[in-house]
C-alpha cells in the first residue's frame, strides 16, 4: 500500500532546466510546488569542486553524472519488423541524472531556431509546394510562431547569460553576428567569448569564400555576470571541461547557476531526490490527473497528490511516462492513428578534422561554447526544391577541449596502438582542428516511441522503444554540407585533414557518441489528431499535465534545442499562469 | 533561517490567529518595525543555538574566561522573558541588567545597545512580546570560574566602560550619516568585533570621538578589519565607496571582495536584511571616519608584476606561485583580482594582508561559502583544499599570495597551517573525491 504524502499544488517531475524555470514562475504566482528528482542533490561545491571535476576518466569515460543504463534506458531498434535490444552501454546520446539533469553536462550551445523551423510543414508548402515532402516524411508545424517566442528566448538568454554577438537586431542586420537569425528585441546579455586561434582562421576562411562567421552563442559566461534573478556567473577561464562535467567555476549555465539559489530559497518550493516518478495517476475517467507515484530513496512506493503534474524530465522519460500513465493515445505506425510516441528525432552531424603540421592549437584552451560559426546554409538558406532534401544545418570550427583519453585525433593512416600510435599522438596532439556540420533531422511515420513487447524495467514498467535508423532525405542533406565544409577545409590549408559524414548506407548505430538531443514523441501542435500537447505544451487528453522539453519539437531544428526549450518553458508558464489557473481546462478547443 | 513572521502566518494558516489577537497589545506596524530592529541588532546570532529554535538561546559564545551561554529570549513565561515588563526588557538591552537585578556579562553588547532610542526599545518589546513564537527551552548555565563568575564585579566595569546616555545627534553630521552613526554605534554592535580591547577586554572606544573606534582587531584568530573608511586612502575596506559597503552589507559581496568568517553570519542574519537608506546611511557614516591606514596603497605595477610572472608560468623556483597557478588561478586569475561581485580579488584583501594569518590559511583548507542574500541567492562558495595541500604547501601557498600583487604580509609557517588544521570541524563539507570504482 503507497503511502500518501501532504498534497500539493504542482508537482514537477524531475530538476533541471524546465523544472527550475516552472519552479521559479509558479511559485511567483504563489503555488506550492514540490520537485521530484529520480537522481542525487548536486552543487557547484562540493559536487562539481576542483580538481575533482577535471577528471576524464571518471566523469567523461565512466559518465558519472549521467544515468546508469542498468537503472534506466530503452530498446532500440532500425525497423518496425525487427526486435528491438536494450541500450545496455550510454554512447549515442547521454541522459543526465541528478539535481540540474543534462542542464548541468551540457556545453552550452544555445540557439533560437530561425522562424520558418517553428512552421517548417507551412513553410514548404508555400515555397516549394506539398509534394516535395516524400511520402514517409511526417513535419508539422509547432503551433507556435517565433514572433510570440521572441521574448521568451530573450528572458531565457538573460537568466542563463548568453555569451554572443546579435545579428539581427529588430531587423536590423548587425556586423559580426548571424545575419540569417530571427529577429531579436536585444543583444546577448554578454559579449562573445574571447576567440581562439581555429576561430579566428575559419572566421578569416569563411569570410574569404563569401560567407558570415560569428562566435556562436554561448552558455559560457565571458565576463562576470548578474541575472534577473540575482544569480551570477564568473569569466570562464577556458579550462576545457565542460561537456559531460559540472562547470567547476559558476561559469557554464545551468539550472545550479542560473536559478536554483533563488528558487531554494522560496518558502512555498520544496524538493526531494532520489525520488523517482514511476507514473501520473488519473482520475477514474482518465481526464485529469490526481497527483504522481514515485519511489522515495527507502524503496517505498508514495503517492503525492497534486493539482497540476508538469513533466520536466529529459525529453525520453518525458514520452515514457506519458504511455506508462496512459495520458494520451499511443501512435500506430501501421495506421499513423495515435500521437503519444510520434516524430521521434535526432540531429544529422558530419564533420572535418585537419592537421596543421606548423600551427599549435592548444587544445586544452577550450571552452563548450567556443566556436566560430556560418550559417549560410541554414534551413531558410537552402531551395529544398533544387537540393532535393528539406533541411539545413550550421557550419562551426569549436574547440571545446583537449582532454588526453578522448581527444587524441590521429592522420590517416595513423596507427591505432602500439608504438607507432604513440608517435602518431606526439605528431598530432594540439595540431589539429575541427570543422563540423549540426544539421536538422526530419521526421517519419517509422521513427517513433513505443512500450516495448519484451523488456521492463526495475519496476516491472515496460521500457521504452525507439524506432530509429537515418533516411536519404536527411543523408542529402548532410552530403551537401560535406561538399561545402570539403571546399572550406581545402581553403584553410592543412596538410591533411578526414571527412566523416553519414552516407546512404549509413544505419544508425548507438555505440559512438553522436549528440544528446533526442526530440519529439509528445510533440506539440494545433490539432489533437496529429499531436499529443497543444500549443501550451499541454496535454490535449489531460488539461492537467504539461509536458516541457524537446519531446514536443515535431521535427528537430539545426540547432542545439536548449534555446528552445528554455523559451517554450516560459511560454508555457505564461499560459499556465495566465490562463490555466483562472479556468482550468483546456487552453485550446479541439 | 526560519524566520518569526512565519509564526504569525503559521497561525493565520491553521485559524489560530483570533485566538492571538484577542491578547495583541501592539500594532502590528511597531511589531514589524521590531523585526527589523532585531535584525539591525542580530539578536538572532548569539540567542539561537545550533538547529535550535531561534532566539531560545544556547549558544555558546567564547570568551577568554570560557564559554557564556546565551539566554531564552523568546516571550516563554518559565525559561524566557515573557515575563519582563517594557522597562525590565530596556534595563536588559541598555544596561545589563536581568529582571532579577543580575548583571549580564558583557557577552551582551549592553555598552552599545545602550544608544537604543525609547522609541526602539518600545518596538523591539512589541516584537519580542508578541512577534517572536514561545519557546520552552532552558540553555546551559553560564559557569565560568573565579573570579568571573562574581557578577557583581561585572557592576564596577560597567561603571567604568559604558555611558548610560541613549544616542543623540550630532549636530555637525548630515542626518544620513547620525542614522549611519546610530546603526553603527548602537543596535550594529560593530565595535563588537571591529574596535581594539583593552586590558579589561573593554571596547577601547564606543564612539567616533576615539580614534581606536572600529579601527580593527582579531578575534579567534579572524581579522576583523578596520572599518574606519575614507572613500580613498588607505586599503580593503577603508577605501571602498559607499557603494561597495552597501554591496557588501546586502549580499556578502562587491567588486573586490567576498565575506568570510564570522562575518558571514552577519550578514546573512543582520545586515542583508537592512533597507538600502540604512545601508547607505552606515555606508556615509563609515565613510566620514576617516583612515588611519598606514599600509601603502597598492599600484597597477605592483599588481602587473606578479600578474606577468604568472602569465609566463615561470614558478619553477616558486613552490608557493605553482601552486597558486594549480590551484587558485582559474577563479582568481594572475592578476590576483578575480572577477567583480563573483570572486574575490586577493591584492589588497584585508584578510589576506592581516598580520595574523589564521582567517586566510582557514579559507585556504576549509573553503568558504557565501551567504544566500535576497538581493543576491547563489550562495557561492570556495572548495576546501585541506585534503588536497600539505601544511607545508598551505604555507609556501599563503606566503606567496601574502607577498604577491603588492601585498606585504609576512610569510606563514607549515606549523600555524597544522595549528588552524586541528581547529577544523570533522563535520565540514568536502569536496575531496570519493573513489568509488
Amino acid at each position: 500500500m503507497a503511502r500518501t504524502e501532504s498534497p500539493v499544488d504542482v508537482v514537477l517531475v524531475g530538476f533541471g532546466w524546465t523544472s527550475a524555470i516552472m519552479g521559479m514562475e509558479l511559485t511567483d504566482a504563489g503555488l506550492n510546488v514540490l520537485a521530484l528528482e529520480r537522481g542525487e542533490d548536486r552543487d557547484t561545491v562540493p559536487d562539481f569542486a576542483y580538481p575533482k571535476m577535471a577528471d576524464e576518466l571518471t566523469y567523461g569515460v565512466r559518465y558519472k553524472l549521467m544515468q546508469r543504463p542498468a537503472k534506466s534506458t530503452l530498446t532500440v531498434r532500425h525497423n518496425v519488423g525487427d526486435m528491438a535490444v536494450p541500450y545496455r552501454h550510454l554512447g549515442s546520446f547521454l541522459p543526465g541524472d541528478g539535481v540540474g539533469g543534462a542542464g548541468t553536462h551540457w556545453n552550452g550551445h544555445t540557439w533560437r531556431p530561425q522562424p520558418q523551423e517553428l512552421r517548417l510543414k507551412s513553410y514548404v508548402e508555400e515555397n516549394f509546394g506539398a509534394d516535395i515532402i516524400p511520402d514517409e516524411m511526417t513535419i508539422q508545424d509547432f503551433g507556435v510562431s517565433y514572433d510570440e517566442l521572441e521574448p521568451f528566448f530573450d528572458y531565457f538568454e538573460k537568466v542563463a547569460g548568453i555569451s554572443g554577438k546579435a545579428g539581427n537586431l529588430n531587423g536590423e542586420i548587425q556586423e559580426g553576428g548571424n545575419p540569417f537569425e530571427g529577429w531579436r528585441s536585444d543583444e546577448y546579455p554578454m559579449p562573445p567569448l574571447a576567440r581562439t586561434y581555429n576561430d579566428t582562421l575559419f572566421a578569416d576562411v569563411a569570410r574569404s569564400e563569401g560567407y558570415h562567421p560569428f562566435p556562436l552563442p554561448a552558455a559560457n559566461a565571458s565576463v562576470a555576470y548578474t541575472n534577473p534573478y540575482g544569480m551570477q556567473l564568473g569569466p570562464c577561464n577556458f579550462c576545457g571541461f565542460c561537456e559531460r562535467y559540472g562547470c567547476l567555476n559558476y561559469s557554464k549555465s545551468s539550472p545550479q547557476t542560473c536559478i536554483l539559489g533563488a528558487l531554494k530559497r522560496r518558502e512555498n518550493f520544496s524538493y526531494r531526490t532520489q525520488s523517482e516518478v514511476l507514473r501520473v495517476e488519473l482520475d477514474s475517467d482518465g481526464e485529469r490527473a490526481i497527483g504522481v507515484t514515485y519511489i522515495d530513496p527507502e524503496g517505498n512506493e508514495v503517492f503525492q497528490p497534486a493539482d497540476l503534474v508538469i513533466l520536466g524530465a529529459y525529453s525520453l522519460h518525458n514520452v515514457h511516462l506519458m504511455l506508462v500513465s496512459g495520458i494520451g493515445t499511443p501512435y500506430n505506425p501501421e495506421t499513423g492513428d495515435g500521437v503519444v510516441g510520434k516524430n521521434y528525432a535526432y540531429q544529422m552531424n558530419g564533420g572535418s578534422s585537419l592537421y596543421f603540421r606548423d600551427k599549435e592549437f592548444n587544445p586544452f584552451i577550450g571552452a563548450g561554447g567556443n566556436g566560430e560559426v556560418i550559417n549560410d546554409f541554414g534551413v531558410e538558406q537552402i531551395d529544398f526544391a533544387q537540393e532535393g532534401f528539406i533541411g539545413g544545418s550550421y557550419i562551426n570550427a569549436a574547440m571545446t577541449n583537449g582532454q588526453p583519453i578522448r581527444n587524441m585525433p590521429l592522420r590517416a593512416g595513423a596507427p591505432s596502438w602500439g608504438e607507432g600510435w604513440k608517435q602518431a599522438v606526439q605528431e598530432t596532439y594540439g595540431h589539429v582542428m575541427s570543422i563540423g556540420s549540426h544539421g536538422s533531422n526530419m521526421s517519419y511515420r517509422d521513427c517513433y516511441l513505443d512500450l516495448d513487447p519484451n523488456y521492463t524495467d526495475d519496476h516491472g514498467r515496460p521500457l521504452m522503444r525507439m524506432t530509429f535508423d537515418w533516411k536519404a532525405n536527411d543523408v542529402r542533406m548532410t552530403q551537401f554540407m560535406k561538399q561545402k565544409i570539403d571546399t572550406l577545409s581545402k581553403a584553410l590549408g592543412p596538410d591533411d585533414y578526414r571527412l566523416s559524414f553519414k552516407d546512404f548506407d549509413t544505419r544508425y548505430d548507438v555505440r559512438p557518441y553522436q549528440t544528446t538531443h533526442n526530440v519529439g514523441g509528445a510533440i506539440m501542435g494545433t490539432d489533437p489528431s496529429s499531436s499529443a500537447l497543444n500549443r501550451y505544451l499541454q496535454s490535449w487528453d489531460v488539461h492537467n499535465v504539461f509536458v516541457m522539453g524537446a519531446s514536443a519539437f515535431p521535427q528537430n531544428l539545426q540547432y542545439n534545442p536548449t534555446g528552445l526549450v528554455g523559451a517554450l518553458a516560459y511560454w508555457s508558464a505564461k499560459a499556465i499562469r495566465e490562463q490555466y489557473l483562472p479556468n482550468p481546462g483546456p487552453l485550446v478547443q479541439a | 533561517m526560519k524566520h518569526t513572521v512565519k509564526w504569525r502566518q503559521g497561525l493565520v494558516g491553521v485559524g489560530l490567529l483570533s485566538v492571538t489577537t484577542a491578547s495583541l497589545a501592539f500594532d502590528d506596524e511597531v511589531i514589524s518595525r521590531g523585526e527589523y530592529l532585531a535584525r539591525a541588532g542580530d539578536c538572532v546570532a548569539c540567542h539561537t543555538a545550533p538547529d535550535g529554535e531561534p532566539f531560545a538561546g544556547g549558544l555558546a559564545v567564547e570568551s577568554p574566561f570560557g564559554a557564556i551561554y546565551s539566554t531564552n529570549i523568546t516571550p516563554d513565561s518559565e525559561t524566557g522573558i515573557g515575563d519582563y515588563s517594557r522597562d525590565e526588557f530596556a534595563a536588559a538591552l541598555r544596561e545589563g541588567e536581568r529582571a532579577d537585578g543580575k548583571h549580564l556579562y558583557p557577552a551582551m553588547p549592553y555598552p552599545s545597545y545602550s544608544l537604543i532610542t525609547d522609541e526602539d526599545i518600545d518596538a523591539l518589546y512589541a516584537y519580542f512580546m508578541e512577534g517572536v513564537a514561545p519557546v520552552e527551552n532552558t540553555p546551559e548555565r553560564t559557569d565560568l570560574s573565579f573570579p568571573f563568575n562574581q557578577r557583581w564585579g561585572i557592576g564596577l566595569w560597567d561603571w567604568l566602560f559604558t555611558n548610560d546616555e541613549t544616542f543623540s545627534p550630532d549636530p555637525e553630521r548630515s542626518d544620513e550619516e547620525n542614522r549611519g552613526a546610530y546603526l553603527v554605534q548602537g543596535l550594529g554592535h560593530c565595535g563588537s568585533c571591529h574596535t581594539e580591547r583593552g586590558l579589561f577586554f573593554q571596547e577601547k572606544a564606543l564612539d567616533d570621538s576615539d580614534d581606536a573606534f572600529l579601527s580593527g582587531e582579531v578575534l579567534e584568530g579572524w581579522y576583523a578589519p578596520s572599518l574606519r573608511g575614507s572613500g580613498d586612502g588607505g586599503r580593503a575596506i577603508e577605501r571602498w565607496d559607499d557603494q561597495a559597503i552597501v554591496d557588501y552589507l546586502a549580499t556578502g559581496r562587491n567588486d573586490e571582495s567576498a565575506v568570510a568568517g564570522e562575518m558571514t553570519s552577519v550578514v546573512a542574519h543582520s545586515t542583508s536584511h537592512l533597507n538600502e537608506s540604512d545601508l547607505q546611511a552606515i555606508a556615509a557614516y563609515l565613510n566620514s571616519l576617516g583612515s588611519q591606514g598606514d599600509r601603502p596603497l597598492i599600484t597597477d605595477a605592483q599588481v602587473d608584476e606578479t600578474d606577468a610572472m604568472l602569465t609566463r608560468a615561470d614558478v619553477e623556483n616558486d613552490l608557493g606561485a605553482r601552486l597558486y597557478l594549480d590551484n587558485c588561478n582559474a577563479c582568481h586569475f594572475s592578476n590576483g583580482r578575480g572577477a567583480a561581485q563573483v570572486f574575490p580579488s586577493l591584492s589588497g584583501s584585508s584578510m589576506v594582508n592581516a598580520d595574523d594569518p589564521t582567517g586566510m590559511i582557514r579559507v585556504i583548507l576549509a573553503g568558504a561559502r557565501l551567504p544566500s542574500t535576497e538581493q543576491r541567492p547563489e550562495a557561492l562558495a570556495m572548495p576546501d583544499f585541506a585534503w588536497r595541500l600539505s601544511d607545508e604547501e598551505v604555507a609556501k601557498l599563503a606566503t606567496f599570495v601574502r607577498g604577491a600583487w603588492g601585498n606585504d604580509a609576512g610569510e606563514v609557517s607549515a606549523s600555524a597551517v597544522a595549528d588552524v588544521r586541528d581547529e577544523l570541524p570533522d563535520d565540514r563539507v568536502t569536496s575531496a573525491p570519493v573513489i568509488d570504482d
